[in-house]
């Protein structure tokens, strides 16, 4: 089953007819994903690879196709505009993967967001993917940015807040045999919309899902509310990497959200919360896959 | 982004905030022209964003980056003892950091010095005013011994402050009446600046109360939200570089995210999350990463040419690992970034090159191929070990 979205799921794609953002919906059409729709304001009744028709709002290509995603790509002086579009048009998921939208335009999202059906992934994320079963894992649900050819459908759960970074773990996993249920980056910005522990609760009760393995990074203590939560709740074994043991405090590293500050979110901190909730922590970052084979025993 | 105490005040002043009166000056004439519009008691103030200015020593000798003087031709004479001098702080490292400029300012009496910070708060996803009746010292020390004296107030991201919010933080602070109305109107306007121009922080420390009842703001930090300048040409436009890594400056022109460290160990990764991981497996096996550079997850063979040439600027670097996870990259595009940097900056130390992914046959080929002489690495951990290695024999 897999956990937000499988292989029937419909999405949009907001920024369709960006580069960045055609660029992706092609690779997500080649990936065999059920891309049905498209949004730029202003080419309404345009075709997007000769096929996927194009709206003009969100809410026209909602009602027009039944899509319950939108991937939002738009440039970050528009984004908070776009996923506020994506809410009130009532989608169940908007993943954003634009990257560098102004913090407070992110809070009064967020705020704006409340007691509304939606659920917000990113921004500044790769997007999920859930392996399809095809060659490659072909015939997946790939929202976002990720390489489709590195997954394969399996039993492990992966949630992220990098995205090479990601790419690297899913791949040691490939590589070692471990398919995966659905591969989640969450996004590097200080306001994000999906928690690790968000994801985390949700592969608990996933009964594809059989393993789990968090990505973590200096700075915030999402890392450590998740621990907690799974020290407790979690029932499937678990593995974890947190990066930026050598970064150096008060240094922002590339994401936003990557920063010691006050002597706060240190990765010694997340990696013993993760520790003493029983998780099976990762030495360095090409120990991943083996962490979870440990953890499987 | 940082800016300096002088336009710190401006800023202040454009928003409402009570500070004392002050004026930058670059030359010795402009101070004694400042210090003259302000009379007696003047405090000339060395211009660098690092902190402990007071305790600095300028590496002419002379002590001190902060002053009180009385008179015009006093303020002239310490302007001209910092003005052009490189001065030295606990914050600076021992490099120092030029002053170009100084500002001269009312030295006002102070009855009493508080904490008053606003910021950006992650958890709560809302602005959080932070305030201290322990003013004047580090803010982290009292935080650790005395957090009972630390009054944190979370504002809502949507109505903003309240009056109610002000008339809490002024019990736990001790204000009231005419001092209370002056501070509720500072902070109104601390506040506004703060939501106004994108700030990620804003901290005054200390504010103080004057024995002629007053309260004002005395010295300001600000960090403003990168990616929010875009809005704020203004705030972009008092960006001062000489504050910073002259290489961080250099990379940040082709769009690369470079840190540079002490280590002897360079990498050029693309990703932050794996940028920082191949900093760490560095470390892990013993080596020393001497910096963190992210090319982005699309990055150009002229960007991959560009972070060669910053990296081999810095003399401390023995070795260089690249390592790049072609997600939807193309491990050849990436391979023919290197060659052509390599026959260009004539590479003289060892390079570990790590390529995964899209078309990693095509990459490798390329760099088989190519006369540059590297080490080849399958895994992460291979690639750090190999260049922890190059640099030991």
């Amino acid at each position: 089953m897999a956990i937000l979205v499988d292989e029937n799921t419909k999405i949009l794609v907001q920024g369709i007819t960006g580069s960045f953002g055609g660029r992706h919906a092609q690779l997500s059409l080649d990936y065999g994903t059920q891309l049905v729709a498209g949004v730029t304001p202003g080419k309404g009744g345009q075709f997007f690879a000769d096929k996927v028709p194009i709206f003009d709002t969100v809410a026209e290509a909602v009602a027009a196709t039944g899509a319950t995603v939108s991937a939002i790509f738009v440039p970050p002086p528009f984004a908070a505009d776009a996923i506020l579009e994506a809410v009130d048009a009532g989608v169940d998921l908007a993943v954003t993967i634009t990257e560098g939208i102004p913090v407070m335009d992110m809070m009064r999202v967020r705020a704006g967001m409340l007691g509304k059906k939606t659920r917000l992934i990113g921004p500044n994320c790769p997007g999920l993917v859930t392996p399809g079963l095809g060659k490659d894992s072909h015939g997946g649900c790939r929202i976002g940015i990720a390489p489709g050819y590195i997954h394969k459908r399996g039993k492990v759960g992966v949630v992220s807040r990098s995205g090479t970074l990601t790419y690297e773990a899913v791949w040691q996993l490939t590589n070692l045999g471990l398919g995966q249920s659905t591969c989640v980056g969450i996004g590097g910005d200080p306001i994000n919309g999906t928690s690790h522990l968000d994801i985390l609760k949700m592969f608990n009760e996933d009964p594809e899902t059989e393993a789990i393995i968090m990505i973590g990074e200096i700075g915030g203590s999402a890392e450590e509310e998740a621990a907690a939560w799974a020290k407790e709740f979690c029932t499937k074994p678990m593995a974890a990497f947190i990066a930026g043991s050598s970064a150096p405090p008060g240094r922002r590293m590339g994401h936003a959200g990557a920063i010691v500050s006050g002597g706060k979110g240190t990765a010694a901190a997340k990696i013993e919360a993760l520790r003493d909730a029983g998780i099976e922590v990762a030495g360095n970052p090409s120990d991943m896959g083996q962490a979870l084979v440990r953890a499987m025993g | 982004m940082n800016i300096h105490e002088y336009q710190a005040k401006e800023l202040f002043e454009k928003f409402g905030v009570a500070t004392p009166r002050g004026k930058v000056a670059d030359n010795a004439a402009e101070a004694r022209a400042a210090a003259v519009e302000i009379g007696s008691n003047i405090v000339v103030k060395a211009q660098v964003h690092a902190g402990g200015r007071g305790k600095g020593t300028f590496k002419n000798g002379f002590k001190g980056g902060v002053h009180l003087v009385q008179t015009p031709d006093e303020a002239a004479e310490i302007a001209t003892q910092m003005i052009g001098q490189v001065l030295v702080t606990h914050q600076t490292g021992e490099e120092g950091k030029l002053v170009s400029k100084v500002m001269i300012a009312d030295a006002v009496d102070i009855e009493k010095e508080y904490y008053l910070a606003i910021l950006m708060d992650r958890e709560s996803r809302s602005p959080v005013i932070v305030a201290s009746t322990e003013g004047g010292v580090n803010i982290e020390e009292v935080a650790e011994h005395t957090p009972e004296k630390i009054f944190h107030q979370v504002i809502h991201p949507l109505l903003g402050l309240q009056p109610y919010e002000i008339r809490n933080i002024c019990a736990k602070l001790g204000f009231s009446g005419d001092i209370a109305k002056q501070f509720g109107k500072l902070l109104q306007g601390l506040f506004k600046l703060f939501m106004d121009c994108d700030c990620s922080m804003v901290e005054v420390n200390p504010l103080v109360t004057t024995p002629d009842g007053r309260v004002l703001a005395l010295d300001a930090k600000f960090d403003f939200d990168d990616n929010a300048l875009y809005r704020h040409p203004d705030i972009a436009a008092l960006h001062d570089p000489t504050e910073e890594d002259p290489r961080e400056v250099e990379a940040a022109k082709y769009q690369l995210n470079y840190i540079g460290l002490d280590g002897n160990i360079a990498c050029l990764v693309n990703g932050a999350g794996l940028a920082m991981a191949t900093m760490d497996i560095i470390k892990h096996c013993g080596g020393e990463p001497a910096n963190f550079l992210d090319v982005g997850g699309g990055a150009t063979q002229e960007q991959v040419r560009n972070a060669f040439k910053i990296i081999l600027g810095d003399p401390k670097v023995k070795a260089i690992l690249v390592n790049i996870f072609g997600g939807i990259m193309d491990c050849d595009v990436i391979a023919k970034g290197i060659v052509a940097a390599c026959q260009e900056v004539d590479l003289n130390i060892p390079l570990v090159v790590r390529l995964e992914g899209n078309n990693v046959a095509a990459g490798k080929e390329t760099l088989a191929n190519s006369t540059v002489d590297l080490i080849s690495a399958d895994t992460l951990a291979d690639a750090a070990a190999k260049a922890v290695k190059a640099i030991a024999v």
